[in-house]
């Protein structure tokens, strides 16, 4: 595996405090347990589970935060822990709950602390500050304090900030918490340009499942600390045998469409105008039970529900545990 | 913009905290005059105890006020550089560090140059007045070895303090609460080597003239400038081994900040 970006072996991180009280036990609190796994150039990898699964913990360890308990980890084939500053020059990471802008200058000024920072040479630090700005429409903010910047604003200026010196990897915390639907939207938009464009390897945490749909080829469901899914976004509803959802809208009022093969109903409005059907897609497909819903009415328009991933989550934690 | 050198991402930095101090005038005003008082407040206290006794541990009040000068110039010169690591709590909590982290600039590097304390001015101005009375008013035989005193003491002085600050800093990472305990290293440090030392009990003069050096930041230079005896255990000639002192307490500082750092257990979230 020599080009994995990111690589894991048995990396464990455990966490211990005191208990309440003076001689109380030590408690140890295992975050990460053993987790392995390895990362392609190019790639685009969504990791997700519950709060307090171990994403955050993980991340840590891949950007030299956290020192890992045990086991090893590799960023870019560099120790993240020893050679911190070398990996600095090589990845991009947005934490979305907290700020590496400075507050209280405008938002230009940031960009040219960072640039100095990453010792951009004046000319690059220009063009790439104009490229990001241009592309993430951030051109009437650039003179604003960044404490006066609206959410949407500033996770666009914080990705802006964690791109300026063009990382072969950038690390996404909870890019999109927050946020309104079409700054979301903008955001995965610019960043599958991002990696389209220049190969940039992308690894985000989210709780949105809308940012695993649009912006990952792969995903890795973390939970208590391990690997319980590793794979594509399909599969992993395949494997969970997750239900997709056939909506129809129909020309007449129809009675409640029961009796289709491999398909439940789950749902009918406006006199049976629009129903939904849900099906196994291991068990049939979306075009065998449109085929037998149209031998009962006359079918105007049709769209196909993919399954919500939270609750495919949920029952990856439910067949694991 | 010239090349880039290694200065070059601090320098951005530093203007942009100066500017950024610039943009609140009032605070900044106010500020100023907190500390102008704080360090008129602790000289109007020596004033007050010389006027009941005339000597104190060997020292009259003239020894005293160049005692205090070189003492509070060292530690406000540190406060100003290095002051604000006291507030690596607020960043831990804030996330800052985290961010800090991932840039590919030393860590201490990157706090120490996140603020610069300029509020700090006055209470230098404080003690350069009392420097300069003190040197005006004792009976001393000037020549090249007091200058060259004068200037360890200030430099080596200011090195002992920052270190000290960088100590108090690095146990933060383990107690995130306690700047309660390690304030007392740094502003008692502070109170201690404004005293003449021959005052403390013999293990506390042990404990600030050789494990948290203090005593080589004002009280032996002072002696050494004055031509005075030291008391037992604390020897004049010492005075000159005041960069011996900053490299052990450096080391220390250095020891114990690589060790906050490999201990850092993140920001949370």
């Amino acid at each position: 595996m020599t080009d994995a970006i990111v690589s894991l072996q048995d990396l464990t991180r455990v966490f211990r405090r005191r208990g309440k009280g003076w001689r109380a036990e030590r408690m140890e609190l295992v975050a990460v347990d053993a987790m392995s796994f390895a990362i392609e150039a190019g790639a685009s990898v969504g990791y997700i589970g519950a709060n307090g699964a171990g994403k955050s913990t993980t991340i840590k360890m891949l950007t030299g935060i956290l020192v890992p308990s045990s086991g090893t980890v590799r960023t870019c084939g560099l120790d993240p822990v020893r050679e911190r500053r070398a990996l600095a020059r090589r990845i991009g990471v947005v934490f979305g709950q907290r700020s590496q802008l400075w507050w209280d200058l405008p938002l230009r000024e940031s960009f040219a602390i960072l640039a100095a920072i990453h010792r951009l040479g004046a000319g690059e630090a220009a063009a790439r500050t104009r490229e990001l700005v241009e592309q993430l429409e951030m051109g009437d903010t650039l003179d604003t304090p960044v404490r006066q910047l609206s959410l949407g604003q500033r996770m666009r200026a914080e990705i802006a900030a964690a791109l300026l010196h063009s990382p072969e990897l950038l690390i996404l915390d909870e890019p999109t918490i927050g946020l309104d639907v079409l700054s979301k939207q903008r955001l995965r938009e610019f960043l599958r340009h991002e990696r389209a464009s220049r190969g940039t390897t992308l690894l985000l945490t989210t709780h949105d499942m809308g940012d695993v749909e649009r912006l990952c080829d792969r995903v890795l469901v973390v939970d208590r600390g391990r690997l319980a899914y590793d794979g594509t976004l399909p599969g992993l509803a395949a494997t969970v045998g997750a239900q997709r959802v056939l909506v129809v809208d129909l020309a007449d009022p129809t009675p409640e469409l029961h009796g289709i093969p491999g398909a439940t109903l789950i749902s009918s409005e406006g006199d049976g105008m629009r129903q939904r059907l849900s099906f196994d897609a291991e068990v049939t497909t979306a075009a065998e039970v449109l085929t037998a819903v149209s031998t009962q009415a006359a079918v105007r328009d049709l769209s196909v529900e993919e399954p919500d991933i939270e609750d495919v989550v949920r029952r990856i934690y439910q067949t694991t545990r | 913009m010239a090349e880039t050198t290694w200065a070059t991402p601090y320098r951005a930095i530093l203007a942009s905290r100066l500017r950024a101090q610039r943009a609140y005038r009032t605070g900044f005003a106010l500020d100023l005059t907190s500390s102008l008082l704080i360090g008129v407040t602790e000289l109007a206290e020596i004033w007050i105890i010389f006027h009941n006794v005339r000597v104190l541990g060997g020292l009259d009040f003239h020894a005293i006020l160049l005692l205090f000068g070189l003492s509070n110039l060292a530690f406000s010169a540190a406060d100003l550089l290095v002051g604000h690591l006291d507030t690596l709590p607020t960043y831990i909590r804030a996330g800052t560090v985290d961010a800090f982290y991932v840039r590919p600039l030393p860590l201490l590097a990157q706090l120490v140059t996140s603020e610069i304390s300029l509020r700090r001015l006055t209470r230098i101005a404080v003690a350069l007045v009392a420097l300069g009375f003190g040197l005006a008013l004792n009976d001393m035989a000037w020549g090249p070895a007091p200058v060259a005193m004068l200037v360890i003491a200030a430099v080596f002085g200011t090195a002992i303090f920052a270190a000290l600050f960088t100590c108090a800093a690095a146990l933060q990472f383990f107690l995130v609460n306690g700047s309660e305990l390690t304030n007392s290293f740094t502003y008692g440090g502070s109170y201690a080597s404004s005293q003449p030392a021959s005052v403390f009990p013999t293990p506390l003069k042990l404990v600030f003239g050789y494990l948290v050096p203090v005593a080589f930041t004002a009280y032996l230079s002072t002696l050494a400038i004055l031509g005075l005896p030291g008391p037992a255990g604390l020897p004049t000639w010492l005075a000159w081994l005041t960069p011996l002192a900053a490299v052990w307490v450096w080391l220390l500082a250095a020891l114990l900040w690589r060790w906050g750092t490999r201990h850092y257990q993140g920001g949370g979230g």
